[in-house]
């Protein structure tokens, strides 16, 4: 992207900074939520061939359970809250009271946890990221599925897609304290929203 | 026994095989996965197909095996220097999902069933017929098409294994 060829080891730092920011608040809530500490690692921001982002969750094939969300306002773009099925389940039973189901499918109500979870981080990171930038975001309703890593995947490179063969995202990693349980937060915003991002943030573009 | 060499087909990316190779392209969701085969020559390709139409490109360098309507000119135009003849060619094809559902419908969200409409508009201009497939639904496939036999194996996670 031209917009990239100046500056952009420092637009790749106020990049990371907006995923620390957003995933902080994202973290502090689920921390809330489950009254349990949640670490954070560093953002991770780049531009990454599609065929690769995959590989960031376990490969194509990889199945992961994804909370996926659309954004909207004045810097669209794509979050997905991914986690293994092992996680999924770990993060149920630290939220709710009533006994898991047993086997591969999940329940409507476990189903449905999952995706006010999803609303509740993604909520949290965008007003953060709103606040910052003075930009209205929000997202839209979640929407859940357990498949294919690559499968969910693709469909938040969409917009990418008419560009080139490479995705910018970033990318944040949850880790409960244990460490038994990790989550990514994928922030994927269209290829047009990285310019309005930076002018709102004081960016020399 | 002999092993079977598999050639893996990535996302936005074409490519032929033959002599009992097999190939392999995974994670499909919104894309659709097209075949063609040529049976008197053992000879296949395979399309990974990301969207419908090239007029929506904004890339410099034109990924032709991304769009639909440019993948599949390119997949003819490899087979044909394999040896085929256009008219022996029989297409497959998988994928085509909508993976998320929405209640507003705009155009983004029904990519998976434009990219198979689109897939088919492009095969019928060239009179190649589609003899098989597994398309749309709301699950990822992972898809193998053996060169040898024309034979299209599709994973998912929910139904299993499946054959057309």
């Amino acid at each position: 992207m031209e917009l990239f060829n100046h500056n952009a080891e420092f637009k790749m730092d106020v990049l990371r900074e907006v995923g620390n920011i957003g995933a902080g608040h994202a973290a502090t809530a689920l921390s809330r939520l489950l009254d349990k500490p949640i670490d954070m690692a560093v953002p991770k921001v780049s531009f990454i061939p599609f065929e690769d982002i995959a590989e960031r969750v376990g490969g194509a094939e990889e199945v992961v359970v994804a909370i996926f969300l659309r954004v909207e306002g004045e810097a669209p773009g794509n979050m997905f809250f991914l986690m293994s099925e092992y996680q999924a389940r770990t993060l149920l039973q630290g939220l709710l009271s009533f006994e898991l189901s047993v086997g591969p499918d999940y329940t409507e109500m476990e189903m449905s946890a999952l995706s006010e979870i999803g609303n509740i981080l993604a909520g949290s990171y965008l007003s953060s990221l709103a606040d910052l930038t003075g930009l209205p975001l929000s997202p839209t309703v979640p929407a859940i599925a357990v498949d294919m890593a690559g499968a969910i995947l693709s469909y938040g490179l969409l917009q990418f897609g008419t560009m080139g063969d490479e995705a910018l995202l970033i990318d944040t990693t949850f880790l409960e304290d244990e460490r038994r349980a990790e989550g990514h937060f994928f922030f994927i915003p269209d290829p047009e929203s990285f310019e309005r991002l930076f002018r709102a943030l004081g960016v020399p573009i | 026994m002999k092993e079977v060499i598999i050639v893996k087909i990535g996302m936005a990316d074409l490519n032929i095989a033959s002599g009992g190779e097999t190939l392999k392209t995974t994670g499909l969701g919104s894309c659709v996965g097209l075949t063609l085969h040529d049976a008197n020559l053992g000879l296949a390709g395979m399309a990974h197909i990301m969207l419908p139409s090239s007029e929506i490109a904004r890339e410099g360098q034109l990924n032709v095996a991304k769009y639909a309507d440019t993948a599949i000119p390119e997949l003819l135009a490899r087979l044909k220097a394999g040896g085929s003849n256009l008219r022996r060619l029989v297409a497959k094809m998988a994928g085509g999902a909508q993976m998320f559902a929405f209640a507003s419908g705009s155009d983004s969200m029904r990519i998976g069933p434009r990219n198979v409409e689109s897939t088919k508009l492009a095969l019928a201009s060239y009179d190649i017929p589609i003899i098989a497939e597994d398309t749309g639904g709301n699950f990822g496939r992972t898809i193998e098409f053996s060169s040898a036999s024309g034979i299209l194996t599709i994973r998912s996670v929910q139904n299993g294994v499946k054959e057309i």
